[in-house]
Order: C-alpha cells, then sequence, then structure tokens
C-alpha cells in the first residue's frame, strides 16, 4: 500500500464516555452451534435413496464357460508371443459400464458383454478366461496410447470402429453394432424415439459425441449434460429429465439393472460398429480374433454371452454382425 | 492456435458462462455474506445462531457436495430451478460464508470506543454498524475479500459438470473432436487469467481509493 494514500478520517464531536458501554458482542454462545450445523447439513444431504438403481447385473453363475483351444499357436503374431510367453492376456476394458464392461468394487470382477466378448476370443487364443486374462480399466482417452505402448494386448470395451482410430490402432471385428438410442421412464407413453424429443430434457455427458448429435440435429431438445451417465440415470429416475441418450449398450445395461422403471425405446439414430482393438502392424493376431469371433458365432457362444449380459434388459438378441475382413488386410 | 480459431463460438460461449456466473455469484456472495457478518455480531442470539451455523455448515462443505446436494436433492423436494440459478446459489452461498468471515474478522479491526461513541449517541444496532463500524470494516478487508472473489471465479468450473455452460468444459467437446488436449487447455488457462486479473486490477484500484495505511 503506497504510504501517500490519504487516509479519510471521520471527524466529529467526542461524544461523553457512556456510563454503560455496550459493545458489539465478539463471541457467541460456543454451545448448540455443533447442533444446529449438524442439523442444516443432514437437511442439506438429505436426498433420498429410492432413486438409486438396485445393484443387479449378471449372475456370475449363469455366465457360460467357453472351451479353450490348448493347441493354438499364433507364431506371427508378436503380440500373441509376448503374452503366451509371459502366461497370461492382458485385455483394456471399460469398468464403469453396466451390461457392457463393469468391475464389481467389492470383488474385483469384471462382468457384462465385452468381457465376455474378451473370454470367448480369449480361450480360442489358447488363454484359459478363469486363470490367464488379466484386465486393465482403461479410460476411452487412453486406448490408442495403451495399445501402442504395449500396455495392453488387445482392448475391448465399447470401441466404435472409425477411420481416425484406424490411423492409430488395428480392428478385429465389429463383434456387435449398436446405436444412439433413447433410455426413458417405464411409465413413458409419449417419448417413443427421436422424433418426439422436441422440448424434452435430454442428458448425455458432458462433450460427448451422443450430446452433440443431439445439440447439432434435433435442436428443439433440451440438452442436460452431465459428467456421467449414472447421474442421468438418477435424474431420469427422479422425472427432473426425460430421457438419457448415447449407445443403446450403455442404455440396456442400466436398463437391466433396474428392468420394473427403466426401458430403451425408438430406432438407433447412429450406427456404432464396435471392435476388438489390437497393435495396428498385428494383422495376424486381428485375424485370428476374427475367425475366433466367426466361430463363437457360430457356435452359439455369442448369442449366450448376449443373453446373460445384455439381454437381461428384455431386448432381445439380435443376428450378429458379419466380420468385416477388410480392416485387417 | 487452431484450436482456439476454429472454435471461436464455442471458447466465446464458454467464457461468457464463466463471468455471468462469477459477477451474479460474486454478487450474491457479497450481500449475503455482509448480512451474515452484521448477525454473528448482533446482539440477538438467535440470530449469532444462524450467522454461526451458515458458516460453519458452508464453510467446511466441499463445493462439488453442496452442487450435488443442491442439483440432485432440492428438486426432490420439489424446488426445480434453471441450472445456472442452481450453480449460482450454491457458489454464492458457498462464497458468502468466506466473505462473511473477513468482513467479521474487518469489524474486529474497528476500535471498541467507536462503538460506544455511536451508542452513546442513541444509535441503534443497525446505524451503529451500517454507518460507523462496516465503513471502516470494508476498507481493512478489502484484500481478502479480492482473493475470495478470484477463487469463486476458478471454483464456478464446477458447474461445468452440473449442466451449465462455462469456460472449463469446453475441453470436454474439444477432446471428443479430437483436438490436442494441452492447446485447448491452454485457451482456457488464459480465459480464467484475463477474468481472475480484471478481478485484480479492480480490487487494487479499490485498496488505492479506500484501503487503510498504517
Amino acid at each position: 500500500m503506497p504510504a501517500h494514500t490519504p487516509v479519510p478520517r471521520r471527524r466529529g464531536p467526542l461524544p461523553h464516555p457512556p456510563a454503560r458501554p455496550r459493545p458489539l458482542p465478539r463471541r457467541g454462545p460456543h454451545r448448540r452451534r455443533a447442533l444446529a450445523a449438524a442439523t442444516l447439513l443432514v437437511a442439506l444431504t438429505a436426498c433420498g435413496v429410492p432413486g438409486s438403481p438396485p445393484a443387479r447385473g449378471p449372475q456370475p453363475s449363469a455366465l457360460p464357460h467357453y472351451a479353450v483351444d490348448k493347441d493354438f499357436s499364433l507364431p506371427s503374431s508378436p503380440t500373441w508371443t509376448r503374452a503366451h510367453q509371459r502366461g497370461r492376456l492382458t485385455v483394456g476394458v471399460k469398468e464403469d459400464q453396466p451390461g457392457m464392461g463393469e468391475k464389481n468394487p467389492a470383488t474385483g470382477a469384471y462382468t457384462g458383454f465385452d468381457i465376455e466378448i474378451a473370454e470367448m476370443t480369449a480361450a480360442s487364443l489358447g488363454f484359459d478366461p478363469d486363470r490367464q486374462i488379466e484386465y486393465k480399466a482403461i479410460a476411452s482417452a487412453n486406448r490408442e496410447t495403451a495399445l501402442q505402448n504395449g500396455q495392453i494386448d488387445t482392448y475391448v470395451g465399447t470401441y466404435t470402429i472409425n477411420e481416425g482410430r484406424r490411423k492409430l490402432v488395428g480392428f478385429a471385428g465389429p463383434y456387435y453394432i449398436a446405436g444412439q438410442r433413447l433410455l426413458v421412464r417405464k411409465g413413458d407413453r409419449h417419448l417413443r424415439g427421436p422424433q418426439d424429443m422436441a422440448g424434452k430434457k435430454i442428458c448425455s455427458a458432458v462433450g460427448s459425441t451422443p450430446l452433440q448429435r443431439i445439440q447439432s440435429d434435433y435442436p428443439r431438445a433440451k440438452p442436460v449434460a452431465y459428467d456421467s451417465y449414472a447421474i442421468c440415470v438418477d435424474n431420469l429416475l427422479n422425472d427432473q429429465v426425460d430421457a438419457v441418450t448415447t449407445d443403446d449398450t450403455i442404455l440396456l445395461g442400466y436398463a437391466a439393472k433396474d428392468p420394473a422403471h427403466l426401458k430403451v425405446v425408438g430406432k438407433a439414430f447412429s450406427e456404432e460398429p464396435y471392435g476388438i482393438g489390437v497393435p495396428r502392424e498385428d494383422h495376424a493376431l486381428a485375424r485370428a480374433l476374427d475367425d475366433a469371433l466367426v466361430a463363437r458365432e457360430e457356435n452359439g457362444d455369442w448369442k449366450r454371452a448376449y443373453d446373460v449380459t445384455l439381454g437381461l434388459s428384455g431386448a432381445p438378441a439380435p443376428q450378429p454382425p458379419r466380420v468385416d475382413r477388410s480392416l485387417t488386410s | 492456435m487452431d484450436v482456439l480459431t476454429q472454435n471461436f463460438a464455442l471458447y466465446g460461449e464458454g467464457f461468457w458462462g464463466t463471468v455471468r456466473l462469477t459477477v451474479y455469484a460474486s454478487l450474491l456472495a457479497l450481500a449475503v455474506g455482509v448480512v451474515m457478518a452484521g448477525f454473528r455480531v448482533a446482539p440477538v442470539a438467535a440470530l449469532r445462531g444462524v450467522g454461526t451455523a451458515w458458516v460453519t455448515v458452508l464453510r467446511n462443505t466441499p463445493l462439488t457436495l453442496l452442487f450435488f446436494a443442491m442439483l440432485l436433492g432440492l428438486p426432490r423436494f420439489g424446488v426445480a430451478l434453471p441450472f445456472e440459478l442452481f450453480a449460482v446459489l450454491a457458489l454464492g452461498c458457498y462464497t458468502s460464508s468466506f466473505i462473511c468471515e473477513a468482513v467479521r474478522s474487518g469489524i474486529n479491526t474497528v476500535p471498541v470506543g467507536q462503538g460506544e461513541a455511536a451508542r452513546s449517541l442513541g444509535m441503534t444496532f443497525g446505524q451503529t454498524l451500517g454507518t460507523v463500524v462496516l465503513p471502516q470494516a470494508f476498507r481493512t478487508v478489502i484484500a481478502p475479500i479480492g482473493s475470495t472473489l478470484i477463487a469463486l471465479a476458478k471454483n464456478s468450473a464446477i458447474a461445468g459438470s452440473f449442466s451449465v455452460v462455462e469456460l472449463l468444459s469446453t475441453y470436454k467437446t474439444l477432446s471428443e473432436n479430437g483436438y490436442s488436449v494441452i492447446w485447448s487447455f491452454v485457451w482456457i488457462a488464459l480465459g480464467y487469467l484475463i477474468l481472475t486479473l480484471a478481478i485484480s486490477g479492480l480490487f487494487h484500484v479499490l485498496e488505492r481509493r479506500w484501503g487503510v495505511a498504517r
């Protein structure tokens, strides 16, 4: 503070000293403070639990077991050779998508359709799904880097095949065609598809492609954006939004967790072919995974895996998509 | 540089969102904070209790938790407001507890004799506080209030996770669209710098004009 700053002073007649000065109290009573604070805090944070979806999901006992091809060998694939020497396959997955790839925080076990796909293809590559797969949860933004750095051998986690990603990694599959759809409350008769979104509150993740699609293609819908789909679903159950939108796989997972209150409606208004990510140069591994997928689709393992995961939502198994061999040539 | 020029509208929207949040929440925080500081030194025990509870609860609750409580909790009791209003309320109430404590520490710097003098002239508590004590108290707490409001500007980033358009959350859209995360952040940081430097400039002027020189 500059020393030359003028200091205004309040001037006036000095009053006589009062007989009984009553200064402003400086301290309040200490008692009852804690009680009042605690009461207010409880009132503030007393969000009802009833809206939270119950923890339902794939039952471990119902999961299918896949026959392991013990004599399988693929010396032309450097990734497979390294995994074989190490004795286990390292698979990158999602950990927060019910029905697709979800980690049980209590047991550490992963469940979901993506996990089943990882297990059935690993079994075809000669790895025992129960003992020889190591899962690593990798977030969407780090998938390409993890495959390029060799931190994971393959990636199975709602991984849409597109041109931009094909410049960085290789793909086997697709093993499922997802699409953007709507999750609504079970009793909602008005919101039956993207055509009914005008004036409705539609929730998705901040900055995500599904949200951007709503903003650009459906300007009459009212977008609501949170960091996670779990909050969107909570809002949907509490009537604060009218629908949640993203890939139907994720939505079906939530619907399967709470089929009494949630359902997925309408036709898909985007196409998301899910593939298995592999290191870009390892065509031999991608071709072997393609063969494994075709074999598992033909012997019924694919449909069994669907029925115990995404199928719990009530949606019947679709026809598996044709594996695109042009991706590996 | 491309990130900025190709997404100028997105950045601009985010920047104004942050400016709006900061301005409205600051006004709310200053108003409520001064009132609460008055409550904390009031002669009525009930008012002191309200002031103390307000500060204790809001200052000690994580801001993210406060956002959750307001945006997810209040609608369950039938209180549905626009997201931006919720964000302004959460930010403003949270910051008001810090403003309150800053103002109260300023009140404590005013000599007791000032209050006694005002009382002896027959002034009421309100007159004493409003015309004698607070004007002097403010002059000593300009700097800490400035710091609190700068913190508020940066805290507003939390609103981006709760469906409010603001500067920080633009990076999520940009990274999804394949832009370099580092450059997105450089321009976001610049936006926050413009805002916080403006606030510190304003408070520098206020302090030169009214600050107490000792």
